[in-house]
Formats: structure tokens, C-alpha cells, sequence
């Protein structure tokens, strides 16, 4: 498993950390770069005038809630696979995923809700980044839901949790992620809505 | 542990074994080796480049001569030309005519010198120049192309359809490019174009990602930031400069999918046709061109900084000489790097912004001057006093420095909004962009073509035809251009089909024949090349371990690498890449791989503290 060949000697060995744990960081840069522009765009739009104006329905903080429980879930599930308790992660999962989805559930409901509030997506720009922003975030998170499908299968697969762990940390730190993108995109609406 | 090392301990067996038999799919077609997906990504540049190129050279036909009989061209334009019926004269489409432009800038600027030359450099020389045995994820790597190959198949087959490709100018500035109504490119062709940007923004992304996670994680021992060849921290910071950028084009392209198809107004407002209004309100097409000039400014940077990164290398390889100003090298181009984000609004001073802010954008912008200069006389200090070995790859590498002084120099009046609001989008904006991106690029991938194509293939290229498609190409290319800038100043306004209706630009009519003929002969020159690389990947002259006297890492493997690069362990690094000509030296160049333990005679006093270090440290293998 480990590579056989060890190299000591005067060439110091350059500081590095695993690569597919920084490639999951760059990942998550270049969805950063998606919402920072895709607000910045909001700001400066709202800028020029002629903005609808409106309120956020309440029941975007339950689903808020939502998803950052589900962030707790997740990181119970890590732990859980870092005690080697397998059954605990598997569980920690199913709880994160079907938070997850209510997640996904509710935001469509608080877009009936603002068609109820007469804030369309086809209509004044203020409206419709409303509904670019939340789509876009529940397309990523979609892309979570399936890693974290993926991660569960796999932990009922194995007998060792162990096995899974490295894994089960990726998905887990992208879940936090876009749960910590999602509180971001909240503030930024409750701020400038 | 990773999976990463598993791999990496399988590609050494493999190779203790002597041969590892693939078959050909995962060899040559879904590879994850960085070498094969560098040569695909170089393979498909060139294609695209030639495509591009003959889309110029019609519209430059039409530009040139705009009374020609264009009724040759109907076998492969078709429709594109129209027949007059009475006289029998075929005219080039008007509408096709901007087809033409948009595709060209397209291509080139995505197709060719982005994924070309990034797709090609960095994928080949990062693992071999760090000393890795591939990339961090060779399965994103083949990802990356294969998304670009899918992105390269929609944009072409959108050349073949009735209403034509996209007709809106690369930039696709709404309302031009969200509505049909305006031009007919506007509908599937512009459809087409957005999801193969996409998908093309998706490769870039994958192999950005590939390469930046690679260079910070997997440099063999010794190699140091401070150690690492121009050409790594050029392709490093330019993978950065996409990560931040590409991902914003997607948000503006996403927004104007939306208002194209969806029903939306993010770009469009108060848009009246044939005298009925739109529905869509409260849009701001300026919105736009924030978002698309976010990206397309580090874009300039992105396919400018790996050609510079690879004429570093060449020049001074091929000096002889160290390169002058490693650190500043180094500074300018983290300092480019830094201010290609914070300039974009230049392309925009006439877009009705506000002046005040057009002023801060004309000091960021001419701030840019200084690290360029910084590059532009480093090279020529390195050269000064130099045993220049004139390669074709030095002197299409010489060729960058000219045009990129030559291009840059005009930078300073554009950049200048006073200046600009005379010549925006005119032909001086084109000469502009043309040599010190456009040229200067395209020069520094050919030369790293011309100087890594014996580690690419093992052969070398042809020097003699290599020089023929320097002098042609470098006159060529200047005859085009050049003139270019006075016919701007002049006002002729880009993008337009035709002149002859303008009695104030006839005298330049023979001006603008001249540069039709002029990039006709250059188009011809680079055929030369196309040549030269297919019949020397076959037939050139076998080439030597390390043809060029270079120190870099990657002439330390076999002239063939295999898979895992190096068939034992992976060299160890001990000096920075540019040991030329150093005095008291045996050779005129000592690779990175040698310790200072060994070049007594040539250390200098610092250098033989650290040889008495490693002397001291176990430089040995361990194997256990």
C-alpha cells in the first residue's frame, strides 16, 4: 500500500498535503468564484434602480436550519467512522440525506411561496436572481446529495469503516461546504433582499 | 492512504517489468498519461488553428478585396455566398461575414491559445519539469480533454447549420447575442456556442485544478518554489488566473442561457422590434460586459503567460545564460497575475460608465506596463552578451519578445481613456491585440513546440523548414499588423464588412489588399510547419537524450518516457534550473540533478556551504 521506495538525504522532501484533498479545495474555489460573481452581479445590478423589492419568506430559515443540522449529521457520521462505529455512520447518512432533501424540498416550497408573493422568475431581474441563486445552489447541492449516496452505498458495502473514511471526510468537508455557502447566500439576501 | 500512491507504486512495477502492454483505446484515445492527453490537446490546437487561420484569411479576402467574385468558394460556403443573378458575381453573406470574425476570435482565442497551449505546455512539462510521475488526477486529466473534445465537436458542427454559427463577436455582448431577431446567428448557432463554452469552461476548470493541485503537492525532493523552471510558475499562475475567471464566465453565460430560452430581462431592457416592444425589463447589457470582461482580461493573461513562461526557458537555454532576473521574473508575473483581475473595465470606457471610475481603470491598467517591461528587458538582458544558439525555437522565441514590445507599446495609448474613446473598436484595437497577444502567443507555442518536440516524439523537427516558418511568419505577421494601426488611426472601424461606400477610406484601399496578400503568405508559411511536425513525428532525425543542453529535469529521462516517466526513482533537485555558462565550470551547463558536492570548481562561497551540507546528509536511496 504504501509507496516502497523512501527517499532521505540532503534534497529536502517538499512540504505537500494529499492531492485529492486539494483538489477538492480548488473545487470549492471555483464555485466560490460562481456565487461571488453571481452577487456581486445582485449588488451592482440593484445599484442601477428599478429593483423589485421585496420580503424573504420566513420559511427560508427553516430550511436554513435544515441544512445546517444536516451539517452536524455529516460530521456525527465522520466521527463516528473515526471511532470505527460503522453502523453510527451508516445512520449519520441516511440523517444527512434525508435532511439533505427536505432541504431541497423546502426550497421549492419557498418558491411557491414567492409566486404566492408575486415575485416571478421571468420578471423584474430582482426576482429572478432570488431564484438563480437558490437554483444554482440546489444544483450543487444535488451534486453533494449524490457523493454522499455514493459514500452511504459504500459504507454498507464494507466491513471496516476505516475503508471508507478518507472518502466519507471528501464528501463530508464539500457538504459543510455548500451548507456554509448557503448561510452565506442567506445573509447576503437577508442584507440586500 | 491515497489512492495516489497505490497508483504510483503500480506504474513503477509496471515498469521494472520492462514493457506494460495497453491496448490501444487506453493508450492512445481515453489515456490518463499526461504525455498522450498533451499531445491530443496539441494535436486538436493545431487542427483548430488551421481552421481558425482559413476563416481569417475569407473574411480578410472580402476585406482586401471587396470587389472579388467570390463564386469559387460556393463548393464549400454554399449559401454563404450570394449569387447575384444578373451579373453572376458571388458576394460573401454579410451576415456570415460576422459569422466569420466571431468564429475566428472564438477559436483562436479559446480553442487555440487557451486549451492549445495550456492543454499542451502544462499538461507535458509539470510532471516531467517537477519531477512527478503524472498529474495529481490522471482521470480528471482525461476528463479535461474529453470535455473539450465534446465542447470542440458542438462549436464545430455549429459552422453547418442554416442559420449559422454564433454572429455576435467573441465577446457576445447582449441584445446582439440574446435575440434572433437582430441576427440570424443569434439563434442555434449562439445556442450551440453557450453550451460548448460550457463545457469547455468544465475542461479548462478540470485541467486548472489538475494543474495547480500538482505543482504545490507533488515536486520531487529539492524542488523548492525557489527552484522551479520559469515555465511552472507560468503555467501555475495561469491555471490560478482560470480557477478565479472561468468560473465567472460561466455565471454570465448561465444568465444570458437564461434570458435567451428562459423569459428573463438580466441583459435586456426596453428592446423595441419592428416597432413592438419586448417584455423583457429592467436588464443592463453593461451587467454583462462586467461579468464577460471579469474573465476576458485574465483571458489575455491566460494565454499569454505560459508562451512567456516558455520563452524564459528557451532563451535562455539557448543564450547560454542565466536567466537575468529569476525573482523578477518571477514578480512580474505574479504581479501580471494580480492586476490582470482588477483592470477589466478598460475594454468598457465608452460603455456609458461612469468617467470617474474609467480614470482608476486607466491607472490600474497602465500599472501593468511596469512588470511587463520588466519581462520585456529581462529577456533582452539575458540575450545581451549571450553564445546564442539560433534554434527555430529561439527565434520564434525572439519573434515573442518583438511582438510582445511591439503590441505592448500600444497597450499604453489604449489603456488611456481619452485616448480610447478615438480609438475603441477600431482597427488600431486589432493590430493591438493581435501582436501582443494573439502573435506573441501563437510564437511561444510554436517554439515550445519546435524546442520539446524531440521529448514529445523522440524525433527531431526539421530546422531548415523550421527557419523558413520563422523569417515568413515573423515578416508576415508584422505586415499584417503593422499596417493595421495606421488604417485604425485612420478610423476604420472594426467588424465592418465593407468600406467602398466611404470616399474618405479609399486611399487605404491598397493598404488593405497588401495585408489580405501578406496573411495569405503567412497562412501558407504555417502549412510549412504542419508539414514539418507530421512528417518529422514519422521521419525526423532521431534525437539525443538532451538535444538542447538544457538542465531542466526533463531531459533526464529516456528519450522516450513511459508510462511513470522515469524508469528507477524519480531524480532529486539540488540547484535552480538556469546553471549556464557558469565560470570555472567543465560544461556550459549543469543540470538540476547535479549536487554542489560535485561542481567544487564553479560554486560560489554560499553554494559550497550547502555542499558541505549535503555532503554530511545521507544522499542515498533507501529502499525498504
Amino acid at each position: 500500500m504504501v509507496s516502497n521506495v523512501q527517499i532521505a538525504g540532503a534534497p529536502k522532501k517538499q512540504l505537500s498535503i494529499n492531492p485529492k484533498k486539494f483538489i477538492l479545495w480548488l473545487f470549492m474555489v471555483s464555485i466560490v468564484m460562481v456565487f461571488a460573481s453571481l452577487t456581486s452581479g445582485f449588488v451592482v445590478r440593484q445599484a442601477e434602480g428599478n429593483w423589485l423589492n421585496y420580503n424573504l419568506p420566513v420559511e427560508l430559515l427553516v430550511s436554513t436550519i435544515i441544512l445546517v443540522l444536516s451539517s452536524v449529521s455529516v460530521q456525527w457520521a465522520v466521527r463516528a467512522a473515526k471511532n470505527k462505529e460503522l453502523n453510527q455512520t451508516r445512520l449519520g447518512l441516511i440523517i444527512t440525506l434525508v435532511l439533505g432533501t427536505v432541504f431541497l424540498i423546502s426550497q421549492i416550497w419557498v418558491w411557491s411561496i414567492l409566486v404566492e408573493n408575486q415575485v416571478y422568475f421571468v420578471g423584474n431581474p430582482g426576482g429572478s436572481f432570488l431564484y438563480v441563486l437558490m437554483g444554482v445552489h440546489g444544483f450543487h447541492l444535488i451534486s453533494g446529495l449524490i457523493y454522499l449516496l455514493i459514500m452511504l452505498v459504500r459504507a454498507y458495502r464494507v466491513d471496516k469503516a476505516s475503508k471508507i473514511q478518507f472518502q466519507l471526510g471528501q464528501s463530508a468537508t464539500y457538504w459543510h461546504f455548500l451548507d456554509g455557502l448557503w448561510v452565506y447566500l442567506y445573509v447576503f439576501l437577508l442584507i440586500y433582499h | 492512504m491515497s489512492t495516489a500512491h497505490i497508483e504510483l507504486t503500480d506504474v513503477m512495477e509496471h515498469d521494472d517489468h520492462g514493457h506494460h502492454e495497453q491496448s490501444f483505446i487506453s493508450k492512445y484515445i481515453f489515456s490518463t498519461d499526461h504525455k498522450t492527453i498533451a499531445k491530443q490537446f496539441l494535436i486538436s490546437g493545431i487542427v483548430w488553428a488551421l481552421i481558425g487561420g482559413i476563416l481569417s484569411f475569407i473574411f480578410r479576402l472580402q476585406l482586401g478585396f471587396p470587389n472579388m467574385d467570390m463564386a469559387w468558394l460556393r463548393p464549400f460556403l454554399g449559401e454563404w455566398i450570394n449569387i447575384d443573378a444578373a451579373t453572376g458575381i458571388g458576394k460573401l453573406d454579410t451576415e456570415f461575414y460576422l459569422a466569420l470574425v466571431t468564429m475566428h476570435g472564438t477559436i483562436m482565442v479559446f480553442f487555440v491559445l487557451t486549451a492549445g497551449l495550456s492543454g499542451t505546455f502544462s499538461n507535458f512539462l509539470i510532471p516531467l519539469q517537477i519531477g512527478a510521475r503524472d498529474m495529481a488526477s490522471g482521470f480528471m486529466n482525461m476528463l479535461s480533454y474529453w470535455f473539450f473534445f465534446t465542447s470542440s465537436v458542438i462549436m464545430f458542427s455549429s459552422m453547418f447549420i442554416s442559420t449559422g454559427p454564433a454572429s455576435g463577436g467573441w465577446v457576445i455582448y447582449p441584445p446582439l447575442s440574446a435575440l434572433p431577431q437582430a441576427i440570424s446567428g443569434s439563434g442555434l448557432g449562439m445556442t450551440l456556442w453557450l453550451v460548448a463554452m460550457a463545457l469547455f469552461i468544465v475542461s479548462t476548470l478540470l485541467g486548472g485544478i489538475n494543474y495547480i493541485a500538482t505543482v504545490i503537492n507533488m515536486r520531487t525532493d529539492g524542488m523548492s518554489f525557489s527552484k522551479l523552471p520559469l515555465t511552472i510558475w507560468a503555467f501555475f499562475l495561469t491555471a490560478i488566473l482560470g480557477l478565479l475567471s472561468f468560473p465567472v464566465l460561466l455565471s454570465a453565460a448561465l444568465l444570458l442561457i437564461l434570458d435567451r430560452s428562459f423569459g428573463t430581462s438580466f441583459y435586456l431592457s426596453e428592446i423595441y422590434i419592428g416597432g413592438e416592444a419586448l417584455p423583457n425589463m429592467g436588464g443592463s447589457p453593461v451587467l454583462f460586459q462586467h461579468l464577460f470582461w471579469f474573465l476576458g482580461h485574465p483571458e489575455v493573461y491566460i494565454v499569454l503567460l505560459p508562451s512567456l513562461g516558455i520563452t524564459s526557458e528557451i532563451i535562455s537555454t539557448n543564450s547560454r545564460k542565466p536567466i537575468f532576473g529569476y525573482r523578477a521574473m518571477i514578480g512580474s508575473m505574479l504581479g501580471i497575475a494580480f492586476l490582470s483581475f482588477i483592470v477589466w473595465a478598460h475594454h468598457m470606457f465608452v460603455s456609458g460608465m461612469n468617467p470617474f471610475v474609467g480614470s482608476i481603470f486607466v491607472l490600474l491598467t497602465l500599472i501593468i506596463a511596469v512588470p511587463s517591461a520588466i519581462k520585456a528587458f529581462n529577456y533582452i538582458t539575458t540575450l545581451w552578451k549571450g553564445n546564442i544558439v539560433f534554434t527555430p525555437a529561439m527565434l520564434f522565441s525572439i519573434g515573442l519578445v518583438s511582438f510582445f514590445i511591439a503590441g505592448g507599446i500600444t497597450g499604453i495609448f489604449l489603456g488611456n481613456a481619452a485616448l480610447d474613446i478615438q480609438l475603441h473598436d477600431t482597427y488600431f484595437v486589432v493590430a493591438h491585440f493581435h501582436l501582443v497577444m494573439g502573435s506573441a502567443a501563437f510564437f511561444g507555442m510554436v517554439a515550445g513546440v519546435y524546442h520539446w518536440f524531440p521529448k514529445m516524439f523522440g524525433r527531431m523537427m526539421d530546422r531548415k523548414l523550421g527557419y523558413i516558418h520563422f523569417w515568413v511568419s515573423f515578416i508576415g505577421i508584422y505586415s499584417v499588423f503593422f499596417p493595421m494601426h495606421y488604417i485604425g488611426i485612420a478610423g476604420f472601424p472594426r467588424r465592418y464588412y465593407s468600406f467602398t461606400n466611404f470616399d474618405a477610406f479609399s486611399t487605404f484601399a491598397d493598404l488593405n489588399a497588401f495585408i489580405t496578400i501578406s496573411a495569405g503568405v503567412t497562412f501558407l508559411a504555417q502549412l510549412v510547419f504542419v508539414f514539418n511536425f507530421f512528417y518529422s513525428i514519422y521521419k525526423g532525425k532521431k534525437a539525443t537524450p538532451n538535444p538542447w543542453k538544457s538542465n531542466t529535469l526533463e531531459w533526464t529521462t529516456p528519450i522516450n518516457p513511459g508510462h511513470g516517466n522515469w524508469p528507477g526513482a524519480i531524480p532529486k533537485v539540488y540547484r535552480w534550473p538556469y546553471d549556464y555558462s557558469k565560470p570555472g565550470a567543465k560544461d556550459d551547463f549543469i543540470p538540476q540533478t547535479v549536487p554542489y558536492s560535485e561542481t567544487p570548481e564553479s560554486n560560489l562561497p554560499h553554494e559550497q556551504e550547502l555542499a558541505e551540507k549535503e555532503k554530511k546528509g545521507d544522499t542515498g536511496i533507501k529502499v525498504e
